[in-house]
Order: structure tokens, then sequence, then C-alpha cells
């Protein structure tokens, strides 16, 4: 039998992660002479539009362009090809992985049930054209793009925070931003409301729902040892001895010794 | 002819009731709290259906009003977000004293299950709470509960909200 390792902290990481987990790509297809994805690059190589790479996933047709040409295209799959209907637009983090943003735009030509996604990659500090004016979706999913990635766009008509805040500090979508906020996001309400001075007063965020204070009197009441509500911390018994945190001595027997209990049992 | 006129020395005592100004002012305050029309998420539907007919807290003088200036209770039902944080404290500061406040469901309470950096965790950062309502969310019966124990909480206090022990740094 293995030794008995304490698991500290078993909610906050996973318990089993597997070395040799890749994670699953989608697989991907040629574009048919022929079929309506054929005609669809046909139409915007007519539009003079440069298309690096095109492929199928998953009966989406993908088309990875030049960021410059977005509007261009966008422009061309609407009128060419009849895709009417922009269904989402949005961006992906690869800053730390090639230093780039993923843009994509997923389109829907509603008499066809065909998709399309045209995706474009820009780096760190480019902007990238509004499309605003070839979809009106644009307007809103832009100002969530620039709002959770910092992607500025160009020529856009409002660009302004449409989920976070005005006054919020960093975009919450990148993948270097903390999930449980930086220091400005975890002060974020008693600085607005009560100014920073009152920090000290507040107090930290508690990230530990399950968390239990045997010397906080205001919020917890130890049974049969109760003292009045909000007394003073030092007036309560500090001579029983503390309970240990985490786990308990009783489990942590060593069997890869010798040990009487296994004596016992043979 | 019908005897209007009541004899009161000889019916058993004047009309006079003789309690204390502490009692007669807390009676007055729990039986009719008012709570802000407010809810911040799903827990709000759990509120919506205790202030309807099938629990109806009419009976119990509960009555919901759409205005901070009239409202003596907020009952926070659901997550509040940072953004709304705000909001959350100028209703809460706009309401008269004397005022109470509920933390309705386990995201008021702490966060929740948002343990993220969008969601206030815990609502007594902001405003002070007296009741709080484990659950998610709890069911109608248990804000019921809730408000009973606040009415309890308003008895046994002193009418003079000064001089109530109730923490009040925020």
């Amino acid at each position: 039998m293995r030794r008995y390792t304490p698991k500290g902290n078993v909610q906050k990481k996973a318990k089993y992660t597997d070395r040799f987990w890749v994670a699953p790509k989608v697989p991907r297809a040629e574009v048919e002479e022929g079929s309506f994805f054929a005609t669809v690059l046909a139409n915007l190589k007519n539009d003079n539009i440069e298309v690096l790479d095109s492929y199928i996933e998953i009966d989406h047709l993908v088309v990875e362009i030049k960021p410059e040409q977005n509007v261009d295209t966008l422009k061309s799959l609407r009128d060419s090809s009849c895709f009417k209907m922009c269904v989402e637009l949005s961006a992906v983090d690869y800053l730390a992985q090639d230093g780039e943003f993923e843009i994509f735009y997923l389109l829907l030509n509603l008499d066809e049930a065909k998709r399309v996604r045209v995706q474009t990659r820009i780096k760190q500090d480019q902007a990238i054209e509004t499309v605003e004016n070839v979809f009106r979706m644009a307007n809103f999913a832009e100002r969530e793009m620039y709002d959770m990635f910092g992607i500025y766009v160009n020529n856009h008509s409002y660009l302004k925070r449409i989920l976070m805040p005005d006054d919020w500090v960093g975009h919450p979508l990148l993948k270097t931003y903390p999930l449980q906020g930086d220091e400005a996001a975890s002060w974020y309400e008693v600085d607005k409301i009560f100014g920073k001075e009152y920090r000290d007063i507040i107090g930290p965020e508690l990230r530990d729902p399950a968390r239990v204070d045997r010397y906080d009197t205001q919020r917890f009441a130890r049974i049969g040892k109760e003292v009045p509500f909000g007394a003073d911390p030092e007036l309560v018994d500090t001579t029983e001895t503390p309970i240990e945190e985490g786990y308990s001595k009783t489990l942590l027997t060593d069997y890869t010794t010798e040990s009487k209990q296994l004596e016992n049992r043979r | 002819m019908a005897q209007h006129q009541v004899n009161y020395a000889s019916s058993g005592g004047l009309p006079v009731v003789l309690t204390t100004a502490d009692h007669i002012i807390n009676w007055g305050r729990s039986n009719s709290l008012w709570p802000l029309t407010y809810g911040l998420a799903c827990c709000a539907i759990e509120m919506m259906a205790s202030g309807a007919s099938r629990f109806d807290f009419d009976r119990m003088g509960v009555i919901f009003r759409a205005s901070p200036r009239q409202a003596d209770v907020m009952i926070l039902a659901g997550t509040l977000t940072k953004k709304h944080a705000e909001f959350t404290r100028r209703l809460y500061d706009q309401m008269a004293e004397p005022k109470w406040v509920i933390s309705m469901g386990s995201c008021a309470n702490t966060g929740g299950m948002f343990n993220t950096y969008s969601i206030v965790q815990g609502v007594d950062r902001i405003v002070p709470v007296d009741i709080y309502l484990p659950g998610c969310a709890p069911r109608p019966e248990t804000l019921q509960y809730a408000m009973m124990m606040l009415q309890k909480k308003i008895r046994r206090e002193s009418a003079d909200m000064k001089k109530n022990k109730k923490q009040r740094f925020i």
C-alpha cells in the first residue's frame, strides 16, 4: 500500500492530470470541387481577396485572410455569396503561443444554411478596421472585443467598454488576466464606494467560503464555547488546543514500514 | 336602545394598555416591513414567488415597494457584480432609517460559485447585513422564515437605532 499523502487544497487543483493528454483537433477537410463552398471561394477570388488558407471544419468553411482585407472580405461574402448574417465576432488570445490575436467572424447564409468562418491574425499592438458598416451587429461585438481583449478597432462609432465598468483596469479575457482578479479588481467596489482608505477597515476578499475563523466572534459562534456577539477576540479562550488545519493525523499511518496493525492482521 | 356608551368602571378597567415606547414602536416597525423591489439574479424569482399569491407575503405585512424612499428592508436577491455594487450602495443610502438588509442566497452571502474577478464576494463588503439566507436559490419559505426572524430581531432591538449594536462601520 502506498504511503498516504495529505491532499491539501484538493479543490484548488486538479486531482489527476494526464501528462500525455493532447488537446483533440477537429479534422480538416479539403474544399470539394463543385460544392457550394467552392463557389464561395471563387467569388472571393473574383473580388480580389487574398485567401491565405481555406479548409472545412465541421461543415464550416474556414477562410484565413490578411487583417487589412477584413472589411472587403465580409462585404464580398455578404454581397456575392449571400452570407447575410454575422452570428459572432470575437478574438482568441494566442499571445503566449504566437504573440498574436486571432480574430474571427462567423457568418451564416440563411438560404443555403451554410456557415463560413473568416479568421485573421493581428499582432498585440495592432488595430483592426471596423466591420460595423457591413454588419450592424459588429458595433456591440467589437466593443466587447475591445473590452475583453483590449484590441483597438479603428473607425468604430462608439468604442467603449460594454461589459466591464468604464474605469476597470485590464482586459479580463486575456489569458494573462488572473481568474480571481488583479489588485484593482479585488478592491474595485471598496475603492469606488468608500475610497481607498476603507481598504483596511473592510479587509481583503474572502475567497474560501468554507473558511471557519474560530476567533471571529461576529460571523461564527462555537457550540459549547459561546461568547457574546462581537466579543473581543482576546476574551476567547485560547488555552484549548487549536484544531489542526488541513488533514487529520490519524490518517497519516505509514504503511510502508512495519506496524503493529499489520502484524496483528497477519 | 343600543348600549353604545361603555361604563369603564363596571366593565373591568380602563381602555389603557401600558407598554414601553420601544415595544410599541418596534411592534409597528416589525409588522409592516416593506422591502424594496430589487432583484439581482435568479433568487429574485423566488422573491417574486414569495410576494405572489401562493406564498403571500402580504399576510405578514410585507409589501414590496418600488421606491427606496418608502422601503425599510433591502433583500439582496442574487449575484452582485462589482459593476453594480455602486448602485446597490446608492439605493441603500437612499432608504430612510431605520433600515435592514437581508442577504438572500449563496451568491449574495459569499459570492457563491462565482469565485471570479467580477463578483462581489459577499454583499457585507458594501452594506451591513442583518440576516443571511443560505440556499441556491432559497425557497420562498426560507425567505418568509428570514422575514420572521428579522421581525424577531427588530422586536428585540431598541427603538432608538443609535443604541443598537449593529455593525455600522460602512
